[in-house]
């Protein structure tokens, strides 16, 4: 059994009177493991990442990181991780190798051996030919990775990312992926990941725990939550909004379909075999009504959805003011 | 998921509380505490602070522009006020007959008040950066943080108050006081940093907005000034600016390095000094209790 380096309990936390960030969080992130939490803006993701920083104190609950308690072992917890923050925790008018040497000497290292580390993790990020040129003259991407370097300074058995590659162009983002991968399996790293980015999350992560509304709904790997939806879906693309109804109706109660949905032009058919259940479904349906017809293997949006009654996209637009419309 | 009660139990569940204001404030200061003792080694908060405190010297050293406004400002009062008030020596109570020279331990202070003013902006801009939340997720106690932030300052306005040192040398204000003369010169110097630093922090960790800090710091400073003997020798105050005076940190800074300058009146370096040190001791300490808050408020 591997170590478990966070262990979260029933963390609430409440803003102000009423304002619920998050309503129950439980998870564990063990030794060695890419844990992402997924999940729209203002689901409580940085809000968890925050807690399990120190950053910010839980209204109840209780975590354990690296086995000290967030709220009375501050100090030893800061001790045992790194932390990337959504906002760039870059010094922008010190070199990159300053803000190294920095970081280097607060974790109690400095010398040669704070000297070799520091061009090693420039090596590994890419920016060993930028190291010695202002941090604000850099593109975004690298300020990025240079975060990514000053959380892995003091070689932390937990590394937390709050939405590494948000804002990133997807030359950087692909980057960093790489990189995180090859952290996670070379040195044994554990990763506490926070994304809304669906691939992000089933590329990158061990285990998903999906997150609403303060709440994390499900968590498994990533195979096993797209095993959750039972099937592949159809996508059938009308040529016209008016036929969505009627081809929806001449297919309801067909023997392979086991859940419709409709979406504009779009009907989206979830059955257990997609290959096979085509040609009945073209039976069906007067088929020069439809534009295209796509089969979709079940992907985390699909769970998304199916969890939480709205996909991921639109969850996101509706973040600000969260309602409990389905959307489908 | 259930399994986690057997372990030890925390030594302070977060339930307990849920009391938001003062009470939050002083648990939780106990378990920073608690934290600090098993932290091995003052040296590491040494390394610590020089770090950041060098960190923030480079920036000013790299962008010197404000650093350089800073002295050039009371240079020019130096100048301006120097001559157009050349003749109020001839009032009772002033120490020398030329007015550059008592004007420039005043300057001198005037320049490390204004100096240290807006110390906070710093912080604020680590904040909105993200660099103080690296900042808080790497394992330095808020003390050696905050301290930083304030130390900077000071040492700031000692190099800065150099150059008016030196300039009024010029203009003939010479330390009378020898080796005890400049230190006093420079202690004033150094806790008027100190204060007015830890109150712009105070402030920037509190108001969290730039143009807050910088309106009751503009607020506080010509009153500050005009309340004190900085221009004018007490003698010839109006008696109601003289009580004013008496409870204005900034002239206790400015009788200080009068003292050391033109080596007269101990009994009013006795007065000024405690006064002047317990309250830059009190301004860290709000800063210090200010930072608790805004920990408590993430």
């Amino acid at each position: 059994m591997p170590e478990t380096l966070v262990e979260a309990q029933d963390l609430r936390k409440v803003y102000g009177e009423k304002i619920v960030a998050l309503d129950g969080v439980s998870f564990h992130v063990h030794a060695g493991e890419i844990y992402g939490l997924l999940g729209p803006n203002g689901a409580g993701k940085t809000t968890t990442v925050r807690i399990l920083a120190t950053l910010t104190q839980p209204t109840a609950g209780r975590a354990l990181v690296a086995g000290f308690n967030v709220v009375s072992d501050g100090l030893k917890v800061r001790q045992a991780i790194g932390y990337v923050g959504q906002g760039t925790g870059v010094d922008q008018h010190l070199t990159g190798r300053e803000n190294l040497w920095v970081q280097g000497q607060l974790r109690g290292m400095g010398g040669r051996p704070l000297r070799r580390r520091i061009d090693e993790l420039l090596e590994l990020v890419g920016l060993t030919e930028a190291a010695d040129r202002l941090a604000r003259e850099w593109s975004g991407g690298m300020r990025r990775r240079l975060d990514l370097a000053l959380g892995l300074i003091h070689r932390p058995r937990l590394l937390f990312l709050d939405e590494p590659t948000t804002g990133l162009d997807p030359e950087s983002r692909m980057m960093l992926h790489r990189q995180l991968r090859l952290l996670a399996e070379e040195s044994g790293i554990a990763v506490l990941l926070t994304t809304h980015y669906l691939e992000e999350a089933d590329r990158l992560s061990h285990r998903i725990g999906i997150i609403d509304r303060g709440r994390i709904v499900a968590q498994d790997t990533p195979a096993n939550l797209k095993a959750r939806i039972h099937g592949d879906v159809l996508i059938l693309t009308c040529k016209q909004e008016e036929d969505v109804a009627a081809l929806t109706s001449s297919l309801r109660g067909l023997e392979p379909v086991r859940e419709l949905q409709t979406h504009g032009r779009l009907i989206l058919v979830t059955v257990a075999d997609g290959a096979a259940a085509i040609p009945s479904l073209m039976a069906a349906v007067e088929s020069d009504r439809l534009a295209r017809i796509e089969l979709r293997k079940p992907t985390l949006d699909e769970v998304y959805l199916k969890l939480t009654g709205r996909t991921l996209a639109e969850a996101e637009a509706t973040s600000d003011a969260p309602t409990q419309e389905a959307a489908a | 998921m259930r399994q986690i009660a057997p372990h030890s139990p925390p030594r302070l569940d977060a339930s307990e509380r849920s009391t938001p204001d003062s009470q939050a404030g002083e648990s939780v200061s106990v378990a920073v505490q608690t934290g600090g003792e098993d932290w091995p080694g003052r040296p590491a908060a040494i390394r610590a602070m020089a770090a950041l405190v060098g960190r923030l010297l480079l920036h000013d050293l790299r962008m010197p522009t404000f650093a350089i406004l800073n002295i050039i400002h009371p240079l020019v009062w130096l100048l301006l006020f120097g001559s157009l008030f050349s003749g109020v020596t001839h009032m009772a109570g002033f120490p020398t007959e030329n007015y550059m020279a008592f004007l420039t331990p005043g300057l001198m202070v005037m320049t490390a008040f204004f100096g240290s003013a807006f110390a906070g902006m710093n912080l604020l801009m680590d904040e909105q950066h993200g660099y103080l939340d690296r900042l808080r997720t790497s394992p330095i106690s808020a003390g050696v943080l905050m301290a930083s932030y304030v130390l900077r300052a000071g040492i700031m306005v000692l190099m800065q108050s150099l150059v008016i040192l030196v300039v009024g040398w010029f203009a003939g204000a010479h330390v009378a006081g020898g080796v005890i003369g400049f230190l006093l010169v420079f202690v004033a110097v150094f806790l008027t940093g100190i204060a007015f630093g830890s109150l712009s922090n105070a402030l920037a960790l509190t108001l969290r907005r730039h143009d807050a800090v910088i309106g009751v710091m503009n607020f506080l400073m010509l009153p500050l000034v005009f309340t004190s003997t900085m221009m004018i020798a007490r003698p010839a105050m109006p008696i109601w600016l003289l009580h004013l005076s008496l409870v204005n940190p900034i002239d206790w800074a400015v009788t200080i390095a009068r003292v050391g300058f033109f080596d007269f009146n101990y009994a009013d370096l006795w007065r000024c000094l405690p006064l002047l040190a317990l309250f830059a001791a009190g301004m860290l300490a709000l800063a210090g209790r200010s930072y608790r808050r805004y920990q408590l408020s993430g």
